[in-house]
């Protein structure tokens, strides 16, 4: 099997978008992409992320090797791979930026040094490895084959020749006001030594350090290259070497383990947020994902975007459970404002997207469908046009979405027509439910107009509560159900804590 | 070279952390009054003094290595404060001349720390000079020992060393770094090397074939040269120069040690001087293991009773040997606040190898004191008196253990006296099961007598009496069953009579 990409099963498919999609920000997977991808700045990875496979196959492709790279040994290894890259290119960014030739040529010893070492390290890791994905075993015989090559070979057999050589020189620097001579270093015994003997005894216990950090960046005066120019005439044999080196080797890096360096981060950056999440207590799951069927499920999914953010509090993350069967489609949800039931909605768009991306989704079992398109429309608070002027923008959104929209689509609303009146909302709304119905695509509809759960058998209800045995804690669950309205004023009342046992509960007694 | 006055094995802490219930201590014995009559307005001696009295030693044997020492101080103070002058005289030229190593350039560490040096050599001296004349003289371990040291470790080679140093380190002859060629060839590790001008013998330097060197001078107007130079000059200087400065540091901080480690013995010489003028005895007690029950002393007083009132005071005597709960009854103002304070200021002086104030005393050692006092007033009053009360007794408790000692001067006092004596005799008799040896100055009858009708063995009742039959007080207690009455209405006819 040829290596085409830890990340693409396939070589035709489009691999990478610049621009973030319309709804990201409505899911809040702007802020979760940021999180994922912000300890990986420099490797570019958000155009992965914002580019949906459209193919099951691919999805399962990623699946195996996120699966692979779950065994900590592995993803050790593969960090301590990415740490050395990122210096080797550290190096070579600095080579250009350097003045003097010897100094130079040091520096891209270092990087080719690093980078061999790199290589033969994964090669030899990957070997040792219990590896299944088709990803991984293809790119194991690829790397196994670069780092036998005699061009890999050569490289590294000589940088490191050339290297011992530079390492062993020492040498001396006599320095007195405006001259200096260099030689060779002739056993001259260490006189800082000398005077810490002497005064050993009077040691009562630690002492302030005085060394000063005399770092200075990288770089080199005249000064510096002066010596280094009298120290390569001392040893002439060694930097004609470092000279031979440098001509022979300009351009060392493969491409396919340059691109591999950096797909590969893409499964690393998920896996390790998902594992701070993990820590929460909560958990992942691999989604079963199917194009044709839209009967969907997951069991205890969650947020990940505000779990993220919960991150290092101690409120705790509510999970929930939600189940389509044939042939509903369309999941109503009702009850109680701050019941979680907005987060509800964008957890449903969260779960599809993720899965899409071929990543394990937030739930403790899952099956999804492979959409086309996400379309969002989530009411703004502030949006403070005139009612008239927004009702008109909202009906010509969803006008827009419903003719693009196909029966693979994945449509969230939240909230629309919130601010017109009762008669308007409920007539609008049962409009647009007819015409999703007849799309027969899946939705989840946000509403306070809770008779739109029981229009169909398309429909479901499912509603936001208010768990009473620890007002405390914001335990907001959303329950398949049918609407009640008596529910939500007593929940209310609990969400305040003014019920006659919560009032107990906080005047002690 | 370690001080080791205060332990035979380590050096005195000064941040040693104190009991938690040190202002409690300091509030119920007066401290403060011992402690500034130590110190006679030294601040650090103050410290000092304090930190000492607080930590207390928690066996015999310690405790006898400082009462040796403080008997060779009493004999020979003029000595002990002529020591107690070199680390003085440091600190005052340290002020005086501006010394330290205050510099962010390695060559001005360099200067400024041998300045140092230069100065703490002179002191050194001094020392080893008064240790020559005077050692004989002590005979405490600890005083043999420092004095040994002294002599051993600053001879004259060792100066002569020193000195060699010191002129070394001027660099007439440049300075010598070696490095090696570390990562991009920068240079790397560097190391001050000593120039080697005798070590090689002839031979070698016939017979070894010159390696080149290769010398440059910086064109003179070359400024960026220079300091590109001198930069890599300090590179080598500064491991030298840290070298150096913390060589300074170790004597400045042995000095500091001797400082820290005789104060309190002067402190002891201080205390002892104001005692003599008002010919109050003092006693070196002896102290035996707190596993042990001793109560054993003649002419006890209260030491800051003595100091306040500038003038000798009452002593007692108890024989209390195998006692666990001395009770205390007796009329107001008869002398039992100030037994109860004597007793627990003489422990905390045993304890941290001082003389005590009193003909005689032997007692056992207690691995902590505890005082609980009825308060008279507390601002921050939040809550009712006795249950302030109970939650000292309960952070008492939290830190409490076997062989501890408590203090309690009419405590739970501030209910009726049934449920005073209620909750005092159980708190007692559970302190008591736990080897914790327990003063109890009251005037609640059901509490003292309920005692008495147990009739332990391991309980002493004193009582403050009137003895006179002019109903005038002594302040002197004896033992005595506890009576009902108390002598309030002798108060109240003195002064509405």
């Amino acid at each position: 099997m040829t290596f085409h990409s830890i990340l693409f099963d396939k070589d035709d498919i489009q691999k990478e978008t610049t621009e973030q999609p319309a709804f990201f920000a409505d899911l809040n997977l702007d802020q979760l992409v940021d999180a994922i991808t912000a300890p990986k700045k420099h490797y570019n990875l958000k155009p992965f992320f914002y580019t949906p496979l459209r193919d099951v196959e691919t999805i399962y492709y990623r699946h195996e090797v996120m699966r692979d790279m779950e065994d900590e040994t592995l993803m050790a290894h593969i960090n301590a791979f990415a740490e050395k890259m990122t210096i080797v290119n550290r190096y070579l960014a600095m080579v250009e930026k350097l003045d003097f030739d010897y100094h130079k040529k040091g520096w891209f010893l270092e990087a080719a040094l690093l980078y061999c070492e790199a290589v033969s390290d994964l090669e030899r890791d990957l070997s040792l490895a219990n590896l299944n994905s088709r990803g991984f075993l293809a790119f194991r015989e690829y790397i196994t084959n670069y780092v036998h090559s005699p061009d890999f070979q050569s490289l590294m057999a000589e940088a490191q020749k050339v290297k011992g050589g530079l390492a062993s020189v020492k040498y001396c620097v006599i320095i007195q006001i405006g001259t200096f001579r260099v030689k060779k270093y002739e056993g001259e015994t260490d006189y800082s030594v000398e005077v810490e003997k002497t005064f050993e005894k009077f040691k009562q216990g630690a002492v302030k350090d005085y060394r000063l950090d005399l770092y200075k960046d990288s770089g080199m005066n005249h000064i510096e290259a002066q010596i280094l120019d009298f120290v390569a005439r001392l040893y002439p044999e060694r930097f004609v070497a470092l000279d031979r080196f440098c001509e022979r080797h300009s351009y060392f890096m493969d491409d396919n383990i340059r691109v591999f360096d950096r797909e590969i981060q893409f499964y690393i950056a998920y896996l390790e947020l998902a594992a701070d999440i993990k820590g929460k207590g909560l958990t992942f799951c691999y989604p079963q994902v199917s194009a044709t069927s839209r009967e969907v499920y997951d069991y205890d999914g969650f947020d990940l975007a505000l779990a993220h953010t919960l991150l290092y509090t101690e409120k705790p993350v509510i999970c929930n459970d939600f189940f389509l069967k044939d042939p509903e489609r369309i999941i109503v949800v009702s009850g109680p404002n701050q019941g979680g039931k907005t987060t509800f909605a964008r957890t449903f768009g969260q779960l599809h997207y993720l899965a899409s991306l071929g990543c394990p989704v937030p739930g403790r079992e899952a099956r999804l469908s492979l959409f086309d398109q996400i379309f969002t429309h989530f009411e703004r608070e502030e949006d403070i046009r005139n009612l008239r002027g927004k009702l008109q923008d909202d009906l010509v959104r969803i006008h827009g979405i419903l003719a693009r929209a196909t029966p693979n689509s994945i449509l969230i609303l939240n909230e629309i027509f919130a601010s017109t009146t009762l008669k308007d909302a409920v007539f609008l709304s049962k409009e647009i439910m007819a015409r999703l119905m007849e799309l027969d695509l899946l939705c989840v509809w946000v509403t306070f107009i809770d008779e739109l759960s029981s229009l169909s058998k398309k429909t479901i209800s499912m509603v936001s509560t208010v768990v009473p045995e620890n007002p405390a804690m914001r335990t907001f669950k959303i329950v398949r159900k049918p609407a009640d309205g008596l529910a939500y004023a007593l929940s209310l009342a609990e969400k305040h804590r003014l019920t006659y046992e919560q009032i107990k509960e906080r005047i002690k007694s | 070279m370690k001080v080791f006055l205060m332990y035979p094995d380590r050096d005195f802490d000064p941040k040693q952390k104190l009991p938690p219930n040190e202002a409690a201590l300091l509030q119920d014995l007066e401290l403060n009054t011992l402690f500034e009559a130590m110190a006679q307005g030294d601040k650090f001696l103050f410290d000092v003094a304090r930190q000492t009295v607080l930590s207390s030693l928690d066996a015999p044997e310690p405790i006898r290595y400082r009462q040796e020492i403080l008997k060779d101080c009493l004999k020979h103070p003029d000595v002990v404060r002529q020591i107690y002058r070199i680390p003085i005289q440091s600190i005052e030229n340290k002020q005086r001349h501006w010394m330290g190593v205050f510099s962010r350039y390695p060559s001005a560490i360099l200067s400024g720390a041998l300045e140092m040096l230069e100065m703490f050599v002179d002191l050194l001296k001094t020392l080893k000079q008064i240790a020559d004349k005077h050692a004989e003289g002590f005979e405490s371990q600890g005083f043999r020992r420092f004095f040994t040291m002294i002599q051993q470790e600053l001879d004259e080679d060792y100066f002569a060393v020193v000195e060699n140093h010191l002129k070394q380190l001027k660099f007439r002859g440049g300075v010598l770094l070696s490095a090696d060629l570390g990562n991009g060839n920068e240079g790397t590790n560097y190391i001050l090397r000593k120039i080697n001008h005798s070590n090689q013998n002839w031979m070698k330097r016939v017979f070894a074939r010159k390696s080149p060197v290769y010398s440059f001078t910086l064109h003179p107007r070359d400024d960026h040269g220079a300091r590109a130079l001198g930069e890599l000059r300090d590179r080598g200087v500064n491991l030298v120069a840290n070298a150096v400065a913390q060589s300074a540091d170790h004597i400045d901080n042995f000095l500091n040690t001797l400082r820290l480690e005789l104060a309190f013995y002067i402190g002891c010489l201080n205390l002892a001087d104001q005692l003599a003028q008002l010919g109050e005895p003092i006693a070196f007690p002896k102290p035996v293991p707190a596993s042990e029950r001793r109560y054993s002393i003649a002419g006890l007083y209260d030491v800051c009773l003595a100091l306040t009132v500038k003038q000798k005071v009452v002593g007692n005597e108890v024989d209390a040997d195998g006692k666990d709960l001395v009770i205390i009854t007796g009329a107001n103002q008869g002398g039992k606040s100030t037994f109860l304070r004597s007793v627990g200021l003489a422990q905390l002086m045993m304890q941290c190898g001082m003389f005590v104030p009193a003909e005689s005393f032997s007692a056992n050692v207690c691995s902590g004191l505890f005082t609980h006092y009825k308060r008279e007033e507390d601002a921050s009053m939040k809550s009712g008196k006795f249950d302030e009360e109970l939650s000292r007794m309960s952070a008492i408790v939290d830190s409490i253990k076997p062989d501890s000692m408590i203090l309690f001067n009419e405590s739970f006092a501030a209910t009726n006296e049934r449920e005073g004596s209620e909750i005092g005799s159980q708190i007692v008799s559970a302190l008591l099961e736990r080897r914790i040896k327990v003063f109890f100055v009251t005037h609640m009858y059901e509490l003292a007598h309920g005692f008495y009708d147990r009739g332990m063995e391991n309980t002493i009742f004193l009582r403050a009496e009137r003895q006179r039959p002019d109903g005038s007080r002594t302040f002197k207690l004896s033992e005595g069953e506890p009576i009902q009455t108390s002598f309030g209405v002798d108060l109240y006819n003195r002064i509405f009579g």
